[in-house]
């Protein structure tokens, strides 16, 4: 599972490059998360416009990411792809995260 | 060759995640889930992967053996048949599949398996024999 970093916007944006987290890759997904969420930024949100297929089991990794980041910290999520939206939605899962439909701006202090 | 055939699909899969994951996209690439409208290959993919990796999960939870997947074109989707040769299922039937809730300070990981499928298949039934479980359902617009 990859992931890229990029806290230049004065937040950590943790994008996901490859199309898909499903059963055969979620606990390896959840071990790149673990890594990533190392640095200390205050807000971290999972950009996952680039995966086109999520399962329950990648569902559930996406969950306990958030449960890693609390208390004190939460995750946010990126560019549901229709797809993905739908695991979400049927769910109900959607209701727990706040989801932005692109990267949200760089903050204005950010440097 | 008969026409249905030739527009089915036939596999056999190891029910081990990362066989499972290649089966299904070999499955996703040939008829008749190829030539489905973007919505039911999207409903097909994550219903198949839902399927398939319970299989591997739980049925053959005591060591892999095969799943036989078989697709055939039907009312504009398609309609599946799964064996596998595992342990049955509790109860000898299908989960209810109750979505978990959402709400509360420890949101849920997992469950949420039987609650899709259920979401997004017709004719959904299961039958358990002596050659094991059969799965059979249905993903179409009727």
């Amino acid at each position: 599972m990859q992931i890229e970093t990029d806290t230049s916007g004065g937040y950590l944006a943790v994008t996901v490059t490859g199309d898909r987290i499903d059963a055969a890759g979620a606990i390896q997904f959840k071990e790149a998360m673990r890594q990533a969420i190392q640095d200390p930024a205050s807000r971290v949100v999972l950009d996952l416009s680039r995966v086109a297929f999520l399962d329950s089991s990648g569902l559930g990794a996406v969950v306990a990411v958030k449960k890693l980041l609390a208390p004190g910290r939460d995750l946010e999520l990126s560019g549901l792809t229709p797809g993905v939206a739908k695991v979400f939605r049927l769910t109900r899962m959607d209701s727990i995260f706040t989801i932005h439909s692109v990267l949200p701006e760089p903050l204005r202090d950010a440097g | 060759m008969p026409a249905e055939a030739a527009t089915g699909a036939r596999m056999t899969i190891a029910g081990d995640p990362a066989s499972v994951r290649a089966g299904l996209c070999a499955l996703m690439a040939a008829p008749p889930l190829a030539g489905l409208p973007s919505d039911l290959r999207q409903d097909a993919e994550l219903v198949l992967a839902e399927v398939l990796n319970n299989i591997a999960e739980h049925a053959y939870a005591a060591g892999p053996g095969p799943i036989e997947v078989q697709l055939l074109p039907d009312r504009g989707g398609f309609a599946c048949i799964v064996r596998d040769r595992g342990t049955a299922m509790p109860g000898g039937t299908l989960p209810a599949g109750l979505p978990p809730s959402p709400d509360g300070p420890n949101p849920p990981e997992g469950g949420f398996g039987w609650h899709l499928i259920r979401s997004l298949v017709q004719d959904l039934s299961y039958v358990r024999d002596a050659a094991g479980n059969k799965l059979t359902f249905r993903i179409s617009r009727c």
